[in-house]
């Protein structure tokens, strides 16, 4: 009896074994095709980046006659000449530039923004109905339309050429994109939490400062991280407000410079030029990647 | 009684923002879009003169064209790039976020003027991609120098960056269940026809999402045309967003400036609302409130 059923579990497993073995080749098969896919699309997405880069090494006359990314020889030579830029300030003069909106920008967005995220996700008040709807219509309302009042607003109020107009409206919480990605986080924390603060003596504003922002500390970064990349890009914004050369961030810098060497031919100087400019975002992009990747699809807004 | 207004406190500063930032320049440049404008004198009222200049200004039905083709040509490739390769990293693999980061990249990186700058490298006449074409025994393209290959060369480079749109579609594909396409399989269903019945349906709301976020953008880009090709060759990449920033910040003229934008504002929202309206016909909602068919 004994037997007969070990017998029967011996030919049941032997059954699964075969089911088992044809589906683990059907899977090999399927991870294969997929990786073959990713492979040459992540190789056709990336190689641009690397033939840029090994083209910043590159004499004029090799840049375009090679597909090769390698170069012959390593010459910092470009980056050397690209970092003096030929205008009259270095990139040290642009980089210090940028980071003085920047730097603002990211912090006031993360401090208003908190804040306004907190007042929406935990309070009912009147209206907050409306209000709610209002904040998502701007995640929608094109910048565009927006953009020539506040131009005159502030030659009004003479802060033309500063950088006051590229921050000032952080402090306001202006992108609702940040307060909407951090109501979603907020949501996510139970509200117990709260509750048994405030029976310990916590007032609401101690609830968001010692029990809420610890807990979103991954979320606040991400709110940070994601502000540092589209303030770094930001290229509109400086180009119209920005008109003096000793205030010129990276991205118009770059541009004025590029202006200047085009007429020299110097392209590997143009591309490493080009390459130092990026070099902040690439790495906190790498440094910081997964905060970057959970954010969108956390949120899944924004592309 | 003191509670209730606790909430309003906090959104106090937004709300402040909100009308200094938004509502107020809404409202201005709306009014602003009926007068004459020019920086330096007093606005004069000149009731719809600008909407009907726009209708005689070439380069208005230019850019006009050029914006449409653009939108008409990015959009949907991004979106399909995106799909596409979210539907081939659905899949447990090994170093999936290595490929992840990989496509990721772009979308982070793209938004920087270098970018831009380094793009016209790629298509110069013996960039990488003519010297690629090569390869294959393709003549040389002449990106720059004919309207659709140069209008290619700007969509390259939003398509490009399908990356974020791929990252959201990945988070919606995770979260069709797994037993929806073995139920399916078992029914003898091929996986053509899940794709068709069971994904695509599931994942409309991200898809709409992903489509209406798209096209707002795409009618605002500026910095690909200004960067790449500025606006040549013969306004062929001119779009609407150069026309406005040339119309306010090249030649002040502010009146006229704010009317074009408010005509993008609209066509934008034309669109967005199409895509609203037509929502109901192919978005497929689930009851549940996480999206998540049980």
């Amino acid at each position: 009896m004994v037997n007969l059923i070990e017998n029967r579990n011996k030919n049941f497993n032997l059954r699964q074994n075969s089911d088992y073995r044809k589906r683990e080749i059907k899977r090999t098969i399927n991870s294969a095709v997929r990786y073959t896919i990713l492979s040459i699309g992540a190789f056709i997405m990336l190689y641009p980046i690397l033939w840029l880069i090994g083209a910043s090494f590159k004499t004029n006359s090799e840049i375009f006659t090679s597909i090769s990314f390698i170069p012959p020889r390593i010459d910092f030579t470009p980056y050397i000449k690209g970092w003096i830029t030929g205008t009259q300030y270095t990139f040290a003069t642009y980089f210090a530039n940028t980071f003085k909106y920047v730097i603002p920008r990211v912090v006031f967005t993360v401090f208003s923004s908190v804040i306004t995220a907190y007042g929406f996700a935990r309070f009912d008040f009147p209206f907050k109905k409306p209000l709610f709807g209002i904040l998502i219509a701007t995640l929608f309302l094109p910048e565009v339309v927006t953009r020539i009042p506040l131009y005159l607003l502030w030659k009004q109020l003479h802060l033309l050429d500063t950088f006051v107009p590229l921050y000032a409206p952080m402090i306001f919480a202006n992108q609702a994109f940040f307060v909407f990605m951090l109501i979603q986080f907020f949501r996510t924390i139970p509200r117990e939490l709260d509750e048994a603060a405030i029976i310990d003596g916590c007032n609401s504003f101690e609830v968001l400062t010692k029990i809420l922002v610890p807990t979103l500390k991954p979320a606040i970064i991400t709110v940070a991280l994601f502000q540092f990349m589209w303030s770094m890009n930001d290229f509109m914004g400086p180009l119209i407000y920005i008109s003096s050369v000793e205030k010129y961030p990276v991205s118009i810098a770059l541009k004025m410079a590029i202006d200047t060497t085009e007429g020299n031919f110097a392209w590997n100087q143009i591309i490493a030029m080009s390459l130092i400019a990026l070099l902040p975002s690439i790495i906190v992009f790498f440094a910081a990647q997964k905060y970057f990747v959970e954010g969108i699809a956390t949120t899944g807004l924004k592309g | 009684m003191e509670k209730k207004y606790t909430g309003l406190l906090y959104i106090a500063p937004w709300l402040v923002g909100l009308i200094i930032f938004t509502i107020y320049p809404f409202i201005a440049s709306f009014i602003l879009s009926f007068t004459d404008y020019k920086i330096i004198y007093q606005p004069q009222f000149i009731g719809f003169s600008n909407y009907i200049k726009m209708f005689h200004d070439q380069l208005f039905w230019t850019s006009m064209f050029a914006s449409f083709k653009y939108v008409v040509l990015t959009v949907p490739l991004k979106l399909i790039f995106a799909l596409f390769i979210a539907m081939v990293l659905n899949f447990k693999l090994k170093g999936i976020n290595f490929y992840r980061t990989a496509y990721y990249v772009p979308s982070i990186l793209g938004g920087n003027v270098a970018v831009a700058v380094l793009w016209r490298f790629l298509f110069a006449n013996n960039g990488l991609i003519n010297q690629f074409l090569g390869i294959f025994g393709i003549n040389p393209v002449p990106w720059f120098s004919s309207e659709y290959p140069a209008l290619f060369t700007i969509s390259a480079l939003r398509i490009w960056e399908f990356g974020s749109a791929m990252v959201i579609f990945l988070a919606g594909l995770k979260d069709i269940p797994q037993e929806l396409y073995e139920a399916a399989a078992v029914d003898g269903a091929t996986p053509i026809r899940s794709f068709f019945k069971i994904t695509i349906p599931l994942l409309t709301p991200i898809i709409f999402f992903n489509l209406v976020m798209q096209i707002i953008q795409a009618f605002q880009e500026f910095n690909g045309p200004y960067l790449i090709t500025g606006g040549g060759p013969l306004y062929k990449t001119y779009l609407f967003p150069l026309l406005i920033y040339d119309n306010a910040f090249k030649y002040f003229n502010m009146g006229y400036a704010s009317a074009l934008s408010w005509v993008l504002f609209i066509i934008i929202m034309i669109f967005t609302a199409l895509v609203f309206r037509s929502s109901r016909y192919w978005v497929f909602y689930s009851d549940s409130d996480e999206g998540e068919v049980k």
